[in-house]
């Protein structure tokens, strides 16, 4: 199959702050201080143009991208926010201009960043149909042809000469929906606007989505959740930082997706992706045995002890109401679970040390095998809510087999992300003998 | 034209190229063709949408229209007493307006482009001067509207055996109407890409505008300025056609045909200036609003 979309060495930059208050004025004295040859009037003293460039006024969101997409792949792209999948897929979508490098596309696009775009609420479900279909690329005869059939799959039959102000707001998201399901470019792009409607409609698009893969069109998906980038797509492409990380087969981006997360083990000094005013820090994550022993790996059904070992770079700093939140997501981004000290209705001193741990003691972890992020949060409530310190995947959380159950048997994490202790009984009366009894008891 | 030397030209026949910016000369006239189906649904939104559930409808097209007539016939020929050359003074007036109000509108509108279209721009692609072309159908039609309640005042003062001498030279008006819409494009144009950066300019447009037409000899005419001026007064690529309007219907001003060259040259090269700095400013304005 041949490349229909060549991204070739793009970068992005973007300024931030000061651009919009910048004045005619001082402009055009610029520039006519250039077109005279004379020093820049505003640049600072003895700042160099290499120095003025470097200003962390600007980002670059992306960087040096170069990818190649083929005829009839469906891709999907994961990251982070902020990795830049948003800006590679606005300028894929020509909503924006790369700063350098280019983008080669062949084929009609069509994108789709929201659903139903130039939609009017004076006009009929039929005049918004013409209008949001004729914006996305379709011509006249298309929709024509097509309209039944979008109107069918809407299921707002009944209400299609209604000026759409008077639709209930899932309505409006049906239709809506139905034009973009029924898009027929040779090239798709996705953001991630599948999260719409109720869960019967999203079967329905995403089944109207697959069968447009089939029909052998190139689709780009944009995702930060791995679970529906493994469902829908064959290849994965990975950014991170602006740069494109890796490059492979659906699985195998994703594997490697998850894995970002917690290359930085042990000491998280370095980290770049913690929130918070930094007050506090947690300097490393470590887990424990009951015995104090630090462990490499959990079982299902384990006591551990998670340490959380800070810096207090605000020392005598009181407060009264510190906040301190533990929670663990499965690979696919699936919270599990989480524990705080507000919930368990404990307090910490509220003068912390130089240096310290929290420590939060899990009892029988109920996890099945898998490979588990723990992230952490530290606020203080006092001060309208502020955060100290948090990251969002602080370690990994590795648990292999394990005794939850008493019987050595665990379920597989596809069957569920966690496990309940519990056990079965059997009873050999009818429904009914039970309800009696139960009522004489 | 922008290939390097050294590089072999490549074969891109069939890719769409983005790139941080296009050729000079490259407003892809081509594409907005084939997106004209989405320039009339735009054009039908917007006259659908600014008159439903208001309650005098399609008479807003022409209220200020017959208001600002009064008005001028009042204050600037009744108390202001300035002359009209000895055309009917609401027939004067009327013409000048509705014209006017034909340029100011499209200049207004297509000057606020970017910033009031964001929302749809930053989701998806179309070509950008979609926007503004569709606006200037919709104020052509406003202006039909506009201009038969003229006719039939006019046909109205005719019939009563007013002094006005209609003649040949009313076929060139089509032209002079694409012209407005021309320079109200490209001034708009101008604007807009402008604005992209400083946001002040959006602020001036409507004062502008206004001061603008004071200098349009809309409630004057030209003869009522001194001769040494009257040159300055060509350079107004508006004033021209303000007046050739009115010599056309009512037999009344000073039109050259040299004036209306100046003008059409001037509207020629605003033109050409605005669309040159819209298709640069439309890559990336997304960054900037």
């Amino acid at each position: 199959m041949s490349a229909v979309i060549r991204v070739e060495h793009v970068g992005k930059r973007y300024r931030l702050g000061t651009i919009n208050r910048r004045m005619l004025y001082e402009d055009l004295q610029r520039r006519w201080a250039k077109l005279w040859g004379k020093d820049d009037p505003f640049a600072e003293v003895n700042a160099s143009k290499a120095a003025r460039t470097d200003e962390h006024k600007e980002i670059w969101a992306l960087k040096d991208v170069n990818m190649e997409i083929k005829e009839g792949d469906v891709v999907g792209i994961i990251g982070r926010n902020g990795s830049g999948k948003s800006t590679l897929l606005k300028i894929l979508s020509r909503i924006t201009a790369p700063t350098e490098g280019r983008a080669l596309i062949k084929g009609r696009v069509a994108s789709l960043l929201e659903v139903g775009t130039g939609f009017h609420a004076e006009l009929t479900g039929r005049d918004n149909v013409y209008m949001n279909a004729t914006i996305l690329g379709m011509t006249k005869q298309e929709i024509d042809r097509k309209f039944d059939e979008i109107v069918d799959f809407s299921g707002v039959e009944k209400f299609i000469d209604t000026p759409v102000k008077r639709y209930s707001s899932g309505m409006m998201v049906r239709l809506a929906f139905a034009v973009a399901a029924h898009l027929e470019p040779e090239i798709l792009i996705i953001d991630e606007v599948l999260a719409v409607g109720d869960s019967a409609f999203q079967q329905k698009c995403l089944g109207r989505m697959n069968a447009v893969a089939r029909e052998g069109r190139t689709i780009l998906f944009v995702s930060h959740q791995a679970a529906a980038v493994e469902n829908l797509c064959q290849r994965g492409i990975v950014l991170e930082n602006g740069t494109l990380k890796f490059s492979g087969t659906q699985t195998e981006a994703i594997s490697y997706y998850v894995s970002t997360f917690t290359q930085q083990t042990g000491d998280l000094r370095r980290r770049a992706d913690r929130r918070g005013n930094g007050q506090i820090k947690v300097v490393a994550v470590e887990l424990r045995d009951t015995s104090g022993q630090p462990i490499a790996v959990a079982h299902a059904g384990q006591d551990i002890d998670v340490y959380l070992f800070f810096e207090n770079h605000s020392p005598g700093v009181a407060r009264p109401s510190l906040t301190v939140t533990l929670y663990v997501k499965s690979e696919l981004d699936v919270p599990v679970f989480t524990h705080n000290n507000v919930i368990t209705g404990q307090t910490f001193p509220s003068v912390l040390p130089a240096e310290g741990a929290f420590v939060c003691r899990l009892r029988n972890l109920p996890l099945p095998e898998s490979t588990f992020r723990l992230g952490y949060d530290i606020g203080s409530a006092s001060v309208g809510g502020v955060t100290l310190d948090s990251l969002e995947s602080a370690i990994q959380l590795h648990v292999e087999g394990g005794d939850f159950f008493g019987s050595g048997q665990l379920p597989p994490i596809h069957a569920g992300v966690s496990l309940v202790a519990g056990e079965w009984d059997f009873q050999s009366s009818a429904r009914s003998q039970l309800v009696a009894a139960a009522h004489a008891g | 034209m922008s290939s390097e030397p050294i590089e072999p030209k490549e074969d891109l026949s069939g890719w769409t190229v983005l790139a941080p910016r296009g050729g000079l000369l490259d407003f892809r006239l081509g594409e907005l063709w084939r997106y004209r189906d989405l320039i009339l649904r735009f054009f039908r939104r917007d006259i659908v949408a600014s008159y439903t559930q208001t309650i005098l409808g399609p008479f807003w097209f022409v209220i200020p229209q017959i208001f600002t007539t009064i008005m001028f016939t009042v204050v600037f020929g009744k108390i202001g007493k300035i002359g009209t050359d000895g055309m009917p003074s609401m027939l004067f007036y009327m013409l000048g307006i509705t014209a006017w109000n034909y340029f100011a509108s499209c200049l207004s509108r297509c000057a606020t482009t970017f910033s009031g279209n964001s929302g749809i721009f930053g989701k998806v692609y179309f070509p950008r001067l979609v926007m503004p072309c569709s606006t200037i159908l919709a104020n052509m039609m406003t202006f039909a509207i506009q201009f038969g309640l003229f006719l039939v005042f006019f046909g109205f003062y005719w019939l009563h055996g007013a002094a006005v001498h209609p003649n040949w030279r009313v076929v060139i008006l089509p032209i002079l109407l694409l012209q407005m819409g021309a320079l109200g494009l490209g001034i708009g144009c101008i604007v807009s890409a402008l604005t992209t950066r400083y946001r002040d300019l959006a602020l001036g447009i409507t004062f502008g505008t206004q001061l603008w037409m004071y200098a349009s000899c809309v409630v004057y005419p030209l003869s009522q300025i001194p001769k040494e001026w009257r040159l300055l007064f060509i350079l107004n690529p508006m004033v021209p056609i303000i007046e050739s309007f009115r010599f056309a219907f009512l037999g009344g001003g000073i039109v050259e045909i040299w004036h209306l060259a100046v003008s059409a040259v001037l509207s020629a090269i605003l033109l050409f200036v605005g669309l040159i700095m819209f298709s640069r400013a439309e890559k990336t304005f997304m960054d900037t609003v």
